[in-house]
């Protein structure tokens, strides 16, 4: 009964969502305010039947009801809670009820929080908004529909892939999707602009904090999946320049290129046209990692869907989305005003470099990630494009823009003087230079590069730290007045910095790890041991163990350092009963300097075990620098100034009488 | 469709291979630590021709195993890296490359950044242009402003700011 309820609920919230679609649209053109008003309560009213319809299938995932065909291919009874409802987006159908839920709820908090909006404005974003939903609503119902009934109802699930059962994964998803989504709310507000014509700094305001909100989230949804990589994959690798994992890359590219360059609309008016291109291109790059991800055009990890009806529906939707927007972009576009000069040595300027980079490095991606097929689709040749393309492409990129932050960060709006700024980055270029000399003197192996890209994350990281003193006036006041200088700083100063620190911590682990990583791959039996990075590990043999829904062997290493044992460790192989798919889970002991990683392996004639051992060192960098920059965006988002919903200047305004 | 069924098989094999993925095994390395580390970057430049997106150093498929292998004996028989690359390019085709060779079917993937950073800048520089032919442009100022200006800048600073 429950599942029918979700089931109707579904088709309820898509008929509304077609309300909410035609009704404000006509409103707004008709300027009908009545019209226009029926927006708000359809917002909220499909997000409730969305959210119902969710419910109902998280039911059926709870109660394990193997009823629900959806349920028994994703499901098993033995499986752990948190399991059993990850398991609700950890299959396609699922996944894309997940995806229309979050799209509702951010429809609805337009309907919220709007209310500072022009109405004609607010009932243009709603129309989108729902056109979005209307789409994938439909798409659920007709190729995707998580509630068909299975007749009969299967006494057992098939249980749920393995790899899925992780708390890291589990939360990978709805973190990306939050993000995916999010960027929804920048192209909803793109296209009613190029509709209405009009657009202003209010624009920024409005747009800002939902594309920092969703960026943050996938900047963490990213990041999970990485660290996930790290420990589950069995040999420590966090980014392969997989498909899929471009897929989530390009939509985050693109929209740090976005919250940048919006700072800029939102301050000095300038680069309007420019941003609304970046919010259309933000959330076509989120459709096209559906599509990529959902159609099983990339067949990896994670396509679970491998039916190409799917994928046909999916690539329509997005041409007529990216289509249509670009389409209105290009007839539209010239009549939205410029305004704000600048020369291009001033903050602007400096936004602009970061735009033009990140936004190069957006279209490699694309270029690296769609070519293969591209060129396999044009006239039947296969090639490949694999990590070694992108680090080639990518990474000369990221340089100038890492170089570029303490520089553009110390420049004044619309005139500056470049020689100045860098002269006041005098100190923190000597601090990287010592950072330099002083990782040469430490490691004296591995790349050269290294410790150049070492230096520049110490650039990145002191010139934030520069840049804050500088601003409180550390070196010239007394402490009191510091102190209230830095009460003062607003918290999106301090988003900043402290986002810009996360990245040069980031910069630092990445180096590190991708250039002084150490690995001994060695047979051993009981009692032999092998020695890495000054950690001597000894193998004592291997043990089964039984788990809630797994069997495991578990591989006993004590280490020692200098001759002192100080730690056992347990690396494991899982074999999973339903379905019966193995798994490696390593043995990771996190220490200041890097990680100890022990994987056991297979096991050989003459009793011995293939063991491998590495160490990563500082790979850690990597997500607290991730972690570090998401708090610099809720920082942002806690300032007064940037408050959802509370954007002080923005001024309703009333709508014309019809004439 | 046969292809589905090849696509569901790939996925699956690539599910299998990632969650056990075990890579080189102790008794393929070379003695010689210098010619097991050039075998180890080559093996980073090699495909998995039968999994997804994981090269032959990453993986634990048996054909990534034999390249693994026939890699080391290239190198130990003494070819260099190139002429490796070329003995598995002439077996295996293009696609066991995962850095594409630059040439007439590549010229996009490899140019495509190089145009995209180049455009952005032109275009920029091009918008910067006009903004500055359509603004009125830089007055000198008269004799009172600079005077005006002087008075300004000898007050002393304002320490509330």
């Amino acid at each position: 009964m429950i599942v029918e309820i979700g089931h109707f609920a579904l088709v309820l919230a898509t008929v509304i969502a077609v309300v909410q679609l035609v009704v404000p649209a006509i409103g707004a053109t008709t300027r009908n305010p009545a019209m226009m008003a029926i927006g708000g309560p359809a917002a909220l009213t499909q997000a409730l039947l969305v959210a119902i319809s969710f419910a109902a299938l998280t039911h059926a995932y709870v109660t394990s009801d193997f009823s629900v065909e959806n349920v028994y291919i994703n499901s098993h009874s033995a499986k752990p809670m948190l399991y059993k409802v990850s398991g609700v987006w950890g299959n396609h159908e699922g996944s894309m009820l997940l995806w229309v839920l979050i799209l509702a709820i951010f429809g609805a908090a337009v309907a919220i929080y709007g209310d500072n909006l022009p109405d004609t404005f607010r009932a243009r974003v709603l129309a989108v908004q729902a056109s979005i939903g209307v789409a994938f609503l439909l798409f659920i119902l007709l190729t995707s529909n998580p509630f068909n009934r299975l007749v009969p109802a299967a006494i057992e699930g098939r249980g749920l892939n393995p790899i899925l059962q992780d708390p890291a994964l589990a939360f990978h998803p709805p973190f990306l999707y939050v993000g995916y989504v999010g960027f929804s709310m920048a192209f909803s507000f793109a296209v009613a602009a190029l509709w209405e014509g009009r657009i202003d700094a209010a624009w920024a305001r409005w747009v800002r904090p939902w594309t920092l909100a969703a960026w943050m989230s996938l900047t963490l949804g990213i990041a999970m999946g990485s660290w996930w990589a790290y420990y589950e994959l069995g040999w420590g690798g966090w980014w392969f320049w997989d498909p899929v994992e471009n897929a989530s890359f390009m939509p985050w590219l693109a929209g740090t290129a976005l919250i940048h360059s919006a700072v800029v609309m939102e301050k000095r008016e300038a680069l309007k046209v420019w941003t609304i291109l970046l919010a259309i291109l933000a959330f076509s790059l989120s459709l096209l990692g559906a599509f990529l991800v959902r159609s099983g055009v990339l067949t990896s990890v994670h396509s679970f869907a491998v039916d190409p009806k799917r994928g046909v529906v999916i690539l329509v939707i997005m041409s007529i989305f990216v289509g249509g927007a670009l389409l209105l972009y290009a007839f539209r576009a010239s009549e939205l005003r410029t305004g704000g000069l600048f020369q291009p040595i001033s903050r602007e300027g400096a936004l602009v470099l970061n735009n033009v980079l990140l936004t190069t490095a957006t279209i490699t991606v694309f270029v690296g990630t769609l070519y293969p097929l591209a060129l396999e689709a044009f006239n039947g040749a296969k090639i490949s494009v694999g990590p070694p393309y992108f680090n080639m492409t990518f990474v000369p990129l990221m340089i100038p823009l890492l170089l570029a932050i303490p520089v553009g960060t110390m420049l004044p709006w619309k005139r500056g003087d470049l020689f100045a700024a860098l002269q006041r980055l005098t100190f923190v270029a000597v601090l990287s230079i010592a950072a330099l000399l002083a990782t040469f003197a430490i490691v004296r192996r591995g790349p050269w590069l290294a410790p150049v890209t070492i230096a520049i994350g110490a650039w990145v990281m002191i010139g934030s730290v520069y840049d804050w003193l500088s601003r409180i006036r550390a070196f010239e006041v007394g402490r009191d007045e510091m102190f209230r200088r830095a009460r003062n700083l607003p918290r999106s100063a301090y988003g900043t910095l402290l986002a810009h620190f996360g990245v040069g911590i980031m910069v630092i682990g990445i180096t590190a790890t991708s250039a002084w990583q150490t690995e001994v791959i060695k047979a051993v039996k009981p009692g032999e041991s092998l020695a890495i990075a000054g950690y001597e590990v000894t193998f004592r043999g291997t043990a089964p163990r039984r788990g809630p829904n797994y069997q495991e062997t578990v591989g006993l290493f004590a280490v020692s350092k200098g001759g002192t044992p100080f730690l056992e460790l347990e690396g494991t192989k899982r074999l999973y009963d339903a379905p019966r798919q193995a798994t490696t889970e390593a043995a990771i002991h996190a220490s200041m300097f890097g990680d100890l990683y022990v994987v056991l392996g297979d096991e050989l004639s003459d009793g011995g075990y293939a063991v491998r051992a590495y160490f990563h060192p500082m790979v850690r960098l990597i997500w607290i620098g991730s972690i570090v920059m998401s708090l610099g965006g809720i920082l942002s988002l806690l300032d007064r100034r940037l408050r959802v919903g509370a954007p002080t200047r923005a001024r309703r305004r009333e709508p014309q009488p019809a004439e | 469709m046969p292809k589905t069924a090849a696509l569901l098989r790939a996925s699956a094999l690539s599910i299998l291979l990632a969650s056990g993925a075990q890579a080189i095994e102790p008794g393929e390395r070379l003695s010689d630590p210098a010619l097991e580390s050039r075998a180890r970057a080559l093996s980073a430049e090699l495909r998995c021709l039968v999994c997804q997106n994981q090269s032959i150093d990453d993986s634990n498929a048996p054909l990534a195993k034999d390249l693994r292998l026939l890699v080391r004996e290239r190198i130990t028989a003494g070819d260099t890296d190139k002429d490796v690359l070329k003995f598995v390019v002439a077996r295996y085709g293009d696609f066991v490359l995962l850095r594409p060779p630059f040439n007439l079917m590549t010229l996009a993937l490899w140019l495509t950044p190089l145009l995209a950073l180049i455009g952005g800048v032109i275009a920029f520089r091009r918008s910067f242009a006009a903004l500055a032919r359509s603004s009125p442009g830089e007055q000198p100022l008269s004799d009172a402003e600079r005077r005006r200006l002087d008075e300004i800048l000898r007050q002393p600073p304002d320490k509330s700011v």
